[in-house]
């Protein structure tokens, strides 16, 4: 039997390979609808095109976009796992592999030496590592490579406490106005709330790796994201920014406590290639890959 | 309408274009983002030549995945990057070296339109993310410069196409862009939709 350790590495691999060249079947079945729907021959055509895309990709095992993003793996580590502190080590070599063999883009730019070549940044902050301790034998890994085009429109505003929840909802409004375009649309939209500055952005890239269409469990909050949904899709920015077919397929909060004085409000978008793939691996070594978180 | 061109594109074939065409190019696209735009305006500037020429070919704002296989560059996934990015020095680069077509996603602004009306240049939207789509349009790779001083995405690649499309005009040389008219739209709904928020 292999050793945990590559085990670990294998997984890793596969998952940055999955989630840079096949979509998930729920926002392939939101672009399916969106086309359906979308009367306009502009927007028809770039969704048309997104799906042959899709397909393409999956067939040939390729990347669907050439931008496979700086590469971030959100780790859940049980407490009788037997490998703890030399995860980062293997996540990193397996990005490294990932690099050449899926193959992806070398997204890690220097600023003063330039591509690393490989995906690793030369200060070790990218990839990038979000790790929480749970218990139990287990590993939980998903894959979340982020491109750079809806990377470049997120939007953080620490808002004045007294404008409340409407100034909440018209900053989200207006980032993704701004964002118009320029992030290859429909979006998926991530709004992280309270918290701080750094806490309420991290809170809006998690929001997005929830399933189309699940609701926040609080109704207050449920309510306010089916609302800016539909003002968002009447925005009109449309499928590629054309003003045809949906703007955005869905709208997910995650809110934290906030200091007395702060209002932070953190708006993460991702583009129509919403990627992320996710695995649980056991202490003994048993994989299991769920393509739909 | 539908037009099939190759390159080099005579500056009246371009003139003929209008936004809502698609367009189908066959013969070479170069690829260019930030670094390389300000590198070939860096060079163009001490008077320096490139080691390329893009006059009447298609400019592609595009950093693609490439893969050497057996010796020989392989298009692994090649789809348009924001051309945004680019509208601080485009007008100058189309000035400078006269390309037919600027390639890319999310459209480009005032500036870049101006130069493309003045010198007889057109933008077309290739559908973001489509990278294995468009890779499919990629022949080959005739060749490459700059790799070692930008890396894979910042660099030239200098790509022999057959029918590279669909692209969608959205800024024509008759001072139409579709992308801001979209804008002023989406502007004018946000004013709107903030107006009535509860």
């Amino acid at each position: 039997m292999k050793k945990l350790e590559q085990i670990i590495k294998d997984t890793a691999v596969e998952l940055l390979r999955i989630s840079t060249t096949d979509l998930h079947k729920d926002v392939v079945k939101e672009l399916k609808k969106a086309k359906e729907q979308t009367e306009g021959a502009l927007g028809r055509s770039q969704l048309e095109n997104i799906l042959k895309n899709i397909e393409s990709a999956r067939k040939k095992s390729l990347p669907m976009c050439q931008d496979t993003g700086i590469v971030s793996f959100v780790v859940k580590l049980g407490d009788e796992f037997p490998i703890r502190s030399k995860l980062k080590e293997i996540l990193m070599k397996a990005t490294r592999r990932a690099t050449e063999e899926v193959p992806l883009r070398p997204n890690a730019v220097d600023i003063f030496e330039g591509n690393t070549g490989n995906n690793i940044g030369k200060n070790g902050y990218v990839p990038h590592f979000y790790i929480d301790l749970v218990e139990g034998d287990e590993l939980e890994l998903i894959a979340v490579p982020k491109g750079g085009g809806s990377s470049n429109v997120a939007a953080l505003k620490m808002l004045k406490p007294g404008v409340g929840i409407k100034g909440v909802k018209k900053f989200v409004i207006e980032a993704v106005a701004a964002a118009g375009s320029l992030g290859c649309p429909p979006y998926s939209v991530g709004v992280g709330v309270g918290g701080g500055e750094d806490i309420c952005m991290y809170l809006g890239k998690k929001a997005l790796l929830k399933p189309v269409g699940e609701r926040n469990p609080n109704p207050k909050v449920a309510q306010i994201e089916k609302e800016l949904l539909e003002k968002i899709n009447e925005l009109n920015i449309g499928a590629m920014g054309l003003g045809e077919g949906p703007t955005a397929f869905d709208v997910h909060f995650e809110i934290a406590a906030r200091h007395p004085a702060s209002l932070p409000v953190g708006v993460v978008i991702s583009c129509w290639a919403l990627r992320h793939a996710k695995a649980t691996i056991s202490s003994n070594g048993e994989v299991t890959i769920k393509k739909d978180i | 309408m539908e037009y099939y061109l190759e390159t080099p594109v005579k500056e009246e074939d371009i003139r003929k274009l209008k936004v809502g065409d698609l367009v189908f190019l066959s013969g070479t696209v170069i690829t260019a983002r930030d670094e390389a735009h300000l590198k070939a305006l860096e060079l163009h500037g001490k008077g320096q030549r490139l080691p390329v020429g893009f006059k009447g070919r298609g400019v592609y704002h595009c950093g693609p995945v490439m893969k050497k296989v057996g010796g020989e560059w392989k298009v692994i996934a090649a789809g348009p990057t924001t051309s945004a990015r680019m509208g601080i020095f485009e007008d100058k680069f189309i000035e400078a070296f006269r390309p037919a077509m600027i390639i890319g996603k999310g459209g480009m602004g005032e500036r870049t339109a101006k130069a493309c009306e003045k010198f007889g240049c057109v933008y077309g939207y290739f559908t973001g993310g489509a990278a294995v789509l468009a890779a499919n349009r990629i022949k080959g790779v005739r060749a490459v410069y700059w790799l070692e001083e930008l890396g894979m995405p910042e660099c030239l690649w200098v790509c022999e196409t057959e029918n590279f499309g669909p692209m969608l005009v959205t800024i024509d040389t008759h001072r139409h862009n579709l992308t801001e008219d979209v804008k002023r739209k989406v502007m004018k709904n946000k004013a709107k939709i903030i107006e009535a928020l509860e």
